[in-house]
């Protein structure tokens, strides 16, 4: 940190700065913080949606707790979040490295690339579903017996096409992160590699990965906070299924509260579901050591 | 300085999916609906949507003042939409559904009218009616929605063409079906087509396998509330048959991802890709319409679901919907109540309707029609349908409709699961006296 811009922190303190979080404070506590609490107290609650609100005590909790299905949603969440991380990671930093790169061609592919992001997740799972409908989908159309498979209909095959619905559909924005990330990187950096005899391969491994360890940790964590919270993809392509192959935690709440109307255990769910995703925030800041979020690039 | 990712952004991303369940616990007031006329939702797709569509036209044409405006939600989603928009003050004057449980916890709330005052006052409105459509709009003796449009059971379809290149006979009892099982198999040919994904459609299964092997007191007790009901040795040997037909391959492959609202379950018995279906008897609308020159051409057959050796259920009974129900929102202003009021007076069920209705394959909730069902182009199918409905000893309500939500919930949730083999008919039964009463 340099002087300069120790010298304006202390000089906001006491001007405008502090005012410009307000916007954003406010959406906040609207948005996140009242819902929650209200969340938080309707866990204490027995609510069927429509009726009156009974304030039952630790009834729900004790019901989410005793239940099967939560420990198994837990376990699918994490496993989609473990999985839809490590498809989406090193192809995404491969992606990025190569879009950083100023050639025209790249330029262009990079505008093909982001569509997937363009579109809405609904959209993207009722594409899907239907190419790989086994009856009348891609395969049986195009009469491959390979892409005829029961895809949504047995349970690895389905997980595995979450989560590679999942990373089609976010790769594209992460590798626009990393594109950033390497592109940051000083060219000197490289030109004294050369000069030292490394090769492209050797590059990467030497410089650009290690350099772009907090974008890695940035990109990490959208990852992991957005995986908590899949659902149209899943409840769209799945519902859940086959079974509760797919019932991740989000859904499991969805299905609490608005198919079984009860709203108690689908609000300690929700409890669940926001501690989940503060304690893997804070862990993947404390992975990324104490200054994740300073800059390590010379002169930024 | 890199953009700091900080932990508000992260929290605001956790917080993302509690946000929607917190906001509809929020919006508990507010006018339903909104100014002007009333509103009325239902079920989109064909050939329903156009001929429900067609009596607001109607209606609103007739009484240009008190115009009723429609929207329309596929039949999975709509069930969640609804549920929620009630729940929120939302919900549209108009509320179209299937009676049972459902309106009973929207009676319960006080979120729908009671309508046994009017209909006393309208005794031409209730007279014309079948009375035993009246059944599950009845809460603890008052009714709370108008029956309307057509009593729909549940039926056995099949591809006659499809039987005759086998060259078997349509099935007279479930050792016909097993037997039938390994024959279409044989030929690359499924033997029940089946929108799994859906599950109310492999509920329709359980709902005949226990009638006919238990009779219909088997899910009478559950929905009374009997301690240990799923547990009855005629609701275990069902389930158990259920399986027996599964592992048979007796589904189409991949059924448990096929859904109904897309209509695949339909398309695959008028491709030919299965032999047999069994679905409601709105299905013949839908073959109908989608399935080219398959019911014009005589591919298509139909029977009541045959008896199951040793049963002790009575063959004629059915299960599905004794009629389709309107209810009227607590929330709507005066004005939209009698806007709504006036619809079923002379808006539902006009001749045109009922036409409509027939020609769809349909049978209307209405008394004295069985001239117009034998004169329409329809006529075999109606009268079979009518047969169907007016000859069963018990017309019993889809379990799922008739349960409260939160037992269907669970019900569906472990049809799917014994549909998968993934319990054993114990573990079903288990997971369901659970339930029982809730």
């Amino acid at each position: 940190m340099t002087a300069p811009a120790a010298h304006a922190r202390r000089r906001g303190r006491h001007g405008v700065l502090p005012w410009l979080v307000a916007p954003a404070l406010v959406f906040f506590v609207g948005f996140a913080v009242i819902p929650l609490i209200g969340v938080f107290l309707l866990s204490f609650t027995t609510w069927d949606g429509l009726g009156a609100i009974q304030p039952s005590g630790v009834d729900s909790w004790r019901a989410v707790l005793a239940d099967p299905g939560l420990p198994h949603a837990i376990w699918i969440t994490f496993l989609v979040m473990l999985a839809s991380w490590a498809v989406q990671t090193p192809l995404s930093i491969l992606l990025g490295t190569f879009l950083a790169g100023n050639q025209r061609y790249r330029a262009a592919l990079a505008v093909v690339y982001v569509i997937p992001l363009l579109l809405s997740s609904a959209a993207i799972a009722i594409t899907y579903k239907a190419l790989l409908d086994p009856n009348f989908g891609l395969g049986a159309g195009l009469g491959i017996e390979f892409l005829s498979q029961d895809w949504l209909g047995r349970p690895a095959l389905a997980f595995s096409l979450v989560v590679f619905v999942v990373s089609w559909q976010f790769i594209p924005f992460h590798s626009l992160i990393y594109q950033g990330g390497v592109r940051q990187i000083p060219q000197s950096l490289y030109e004294a590699a050369a000069i030292d005899g490394a090769g492209r391969v050797r590059q990467f491994f030497s410089i650009t990965l290690p350099q772009l360890k907090y974008t890695i940790i940035t990109s990490s964590t959208l990852m992991v906070a957005g995986s908590l919270t899949f659902f149209d993809l899943i409840f769209v392509l799945t519902e859940g299924g086959p079974g509760d192959a797919t019932r991740v935690l989000a859904l499991e709440m969805y299905k609490e509260g608005f198919q079984a109307n009860l709203m108690g255990p689908a609000s300690a769910i929700a409890v669940i579901l926001v501690l989940v995703g503060l304690a893997l925030a804070l862990l993947l800041r404390r992975l990324g050591g104490k200054d994740a979020t300073q800059s390590q690039f010379e002169g930024a | 300085m890199a953009t700091p990712i900080s932990r508000r952004t992260v929290l605001g991303l956790a917080a993302g999916v509690p946000l929607s369940l917190a906001f509809s616990a929020c919006g508990t007031s507010g006018p339903g609906g909104g100014g002007g006329g009333a509103t009325y939702w239902f079920l989109s797709g064909p050939p329903q949507e156009g001929i429900r569509q067609g009596a607001v036209d109607r209606f609103n044409k007739a009484n240009p003042d008190t115009k009723i405006t429609t929207s329309t939600f596929l039949n999975d989603p709509y069930k969640t939409k609804i549920k929620t928009a009630i729940g929120a003050g939302q919900a549209p004057t108009i509320i179209w559904g299937w009676g049972g449980g459902g309106l009973r916890t929207w009676a319960k709330a006080g979120q729908v009218d009671d309508l046994t005052s009017w209909f006393d006052q309208n005794p031409k409105v209730k007279d014309k009616l079948i009375p035993s459509s009246f059944g599950p709009a009845t809460i603890d003796g008052k009714i709370y929605a108008m029956p309307c449009e057509t009593v729909e059971p549940i039926v056995l379809y099949y591809n006659k063409k499809v039987f005759d290149d086998v060259g078997v006979e349509p099935p007279q009892s479930w050792d016909d079906i097993m037997a039938l099982v390994p024959k279409f198999n044989a030929k690359n040919i499924a033997p029940f087509s089946l929108g799994g994904q859906s599950r109310w459609t492999n509920m329709m299964w359980l709902e005949f396998l226990f009638d006919r092997i238990g009779g219909s007191e088997v899910f009478q007790a559950v929905f009374d509330g009997e301690k240990d009901a799923w547990s009855n040795p005629a609701a275990i040997t069902a389930l158990t048959k259920m399986q027996d037909l599964i592992k048979a391959k007796g589904f189409i492959e991949g059924f448990s991802s096929i859904t109904a609202d897309s209509n695949a379950d339909q398309a695959l018995l008028y491709t030919g890709k299965a032999a047999m279906m069994l679905h409601g008897s709105w299905s013949y609308g839908i073959l109908k319409e989608q399935g080219g020159d398959f019911v014009s051409g005589g591919s298509l057959g139909y029977m009541n679901f045959p008896p199951v050796e040793g049963g002790t259920g009575d063959p004629s009974d059915t299960v599905g919907n004794p009629g389709q129900y309107l209810a009227i929102s607590s929330k709507a202003s005066a004005e939209q109540k009698d806007i709504a009021k006036k619809f079923f007076t002379s808006g539902v069920l006009d001749d045109t309707e009922v036409k409509d209705w027939i020609d769809s394959g349909g049978v209307p909730i209405l008394k004295g029609t069985q001239a117009e069902l034998e004169s329409s182009q329809n006529a075999d199918f109606v009268s079979f349908i009518y047969d169907v409905a007016s000859k069963a000893k018990v017309f019993a309500q889809s379990w799922d409709q008739a349960l409260s939500p939160t037992a269907a919930e669970t019900l569906l949730d472990n049809i799917v699961k014994l549909f998968q083999l993934s319990i054993s008919p114990q573990q079903f039964a288990d997971n369901l006296n659970a339930v029982i009463g809730k």
